[in-house]
């Protein structure tokens, strides 16, 4: 207990990264959700082709293989892409922009089902109505569809977002200074990795805990005006 | 004879100068890669039947609210399912050393200084959170009327739960249940950072000792998706079978 609070500045440190990256990766998530969502309900075959091939692809592959693919190779690729154009210089792919990118676009996935469902649970006579008073498209979306999808989102939201606070874990396999590679770190050198996993293990539940505060908070406010059946 | 050679010859220079891919390099590791994926699948699936069936009592006992046992069956799913399986690995296989008691004990040399063990035990119990949890609400969801029915019939408690109310319960968690094998694949990478060899294992093998960045990566995702592939109808098929009951009427 005492070596924990010696370390409790390493350990602070790598829980805002592991937050930060947590917090940025489900913004990108967020938008590729709504991307693949959208491709999937179009009415362009090729679009709802290529939002399913990406769902499909997602959930064929482990999120850790994907991120030392991109963290490895796209280092390579751009680099290549780079030498050959004569575009840029060298450039570095960190850990942190690596871990964004995959985490973003493998939760970006589960998030494009969760809008899906959202989306198709809305009644389409609402659509049509608001069509019919002469809504433009964004004015739909912003007035009918996009208050009503983040209440049927919501309960898919929150477990994407427990989950992916989770797969942050990861990146300390390919090296960033995270929460877990932090307390690793501390704790090989001081013969105690078992009272540091505990400590990592706890700050986990206390992220879990809090955030699942958060959501509930933000249902009810999306939730007023609906009364449970 | 001659012209064959000399083709696999202008094939491999091919392969390891042009192409993007060097699939001969691939092609001769193969053998590898199907080893990881033998060590691969069987964490996978040893994990899911040892985990499922510790999940069926503790979902039995979560659901009918077995006084003692309830409360302490929560904590555990709880805190299993709340923090990820790369530190739940770790405790296993880094932090159990820290203790001399463990380290002396009978378990150690056996299971607990062995990475294969420790990563069965972590995987184990991660699932058999998971599965507790989504059994327990498959169970709860049991319609009244095959209790009230099951109890006019004379059934005991026990035979109840026997031959209704568990059947019905793993019909229902079927197709939940795929989404967890997946995740209990995916989750198994995570051995390769233990120092096993399953398929990401030999992936980085392979990318380390040829000085590569794509090959090994490239090989061990194909063969991940061919094995969700594979999951997939097979869940296909099983849904069929027992959930035939659910399915439109036709004709």
């Amino acid at each position: 207990m005492e070596t924990i609070i010696q370390y409790r500045q390493v350990l602070i440190d790598g829980t805002i990264v592991t937050v930060s990256l947590a917090v940025l990766s489900l913004c990108l998530s967020i938008v590729f959700g709504l991307l693949g969502a959208f491709a999937q309900l179009s009415e362009a075959v090729a679009l709802r082709r290529l939002g399913g091939f990406y769902t499909m692809f997602v959930r064929g592959v482990p999120e850790l293989v994907l991120m030392m693919l991109i963290f490895f190779g796209g280092q390579l690729l751009i680099n290549d892409i780079g030498h050959i154009t004569g575009l840029w210089g060298y450039v570095d792919v960190n850990q942190f922009f690596a871990g964004v990118l995959t985490l973003g676009f493998i939760f970006g996935a589960y998030m494009a089902e969760t809008f899906r469902g959202a989306i198709l649970a809305i009644p389409v006579g609402q659509i049509e109505a608001a069509k019919s008073v002469g809504m433009s498209a964004r004015q739909v979306f912003t007035l009918v569809t996009w208050p009503q999808m983040v209440r049927y989102a919501l309960p898919s939201f929150t477990n994407n977002w427990l989950v992916l606070v989770k797969a942050t874990a990861l990146v300390s396999v390919i090296g960033l200074h995270d929460l877990v590679w932090n307390a690793f770190s501390a704790g090989r050198s001081n013969h105690k990795l078992f009272t540091f996993m505990i400590a990592v293990l706890a700050i986990y539940l206390v992220i879990t805990a809090l955030s699942d505060l958060a959501l509930r908070w933000v249902e009810r406010k999306y939730n007023a005006g609906t009364r449970k059946a | 004879m001659e012209a064959e050679q000399s083709f696999w010859a202008y094939l491999s220079a091919f392969s390891e100068t042009q192409s993007p891919l060097d699939f001969v390099l691939i092609y001769d590791n193969l053998d590898k890669f199907f080893e990881g994926a033998l060590v691969t699948l069987q964490l996978t699936f040893l994990a899911l039947l040892i985990g499922g069936l510790m999940a069926i009592p503790m979902a039995l006992a979560r659901a009918n609210k077995i006084s003692v046992l309830n409360p302490i069956i929560w904590v555990y799913t709880y805190a299993f399912r709340g923090t990820p399986l790369l530190v739940q690995t770790y405790l296993f296989y880094f932090g159990l050393g820290q203790f001399e008691a463990v380290r002396e004990s009978f378990l150690w040399s056996p299971i607990l200084s062995d990475p294969w063990w420790c990563v069965l035990i972590a995987f184990t119990l991660n699932t058999a959170a998971y599965t507790t949890e989504f059994l327990r609400g498959a169970i709860e969801t049991t319609p009244r009327g095959e209790i009230e029915a099951s109890v006019a019939a004379g059934m005991s408690p026990w035979l109840r739960t026997r031959l209704i109310v568990l059947p019905n319960a793993f019909r229902r968690a079927l197709p939940a249940y795929s989404n967890e094998v997946i995740f209990t694949l995916h989750g198994s990478v995570i051995a390769s950072t233990v120092t096993l060899q399953d398929l990401l294992g030999v992936g980085r093998w392979l990318n380390g000792r040829y000085y590569l960045a794509y090959e090994g990566f490239v090989t061990a995702m194909l063969f991940y998706m061919a094995i969700v592939f594979l999951i997939t109808i097979a869940f296909k098929a099983a849904e069929k079978r027992f959930l035939r009951h659910l399915r439109p009427r036709v004709g």
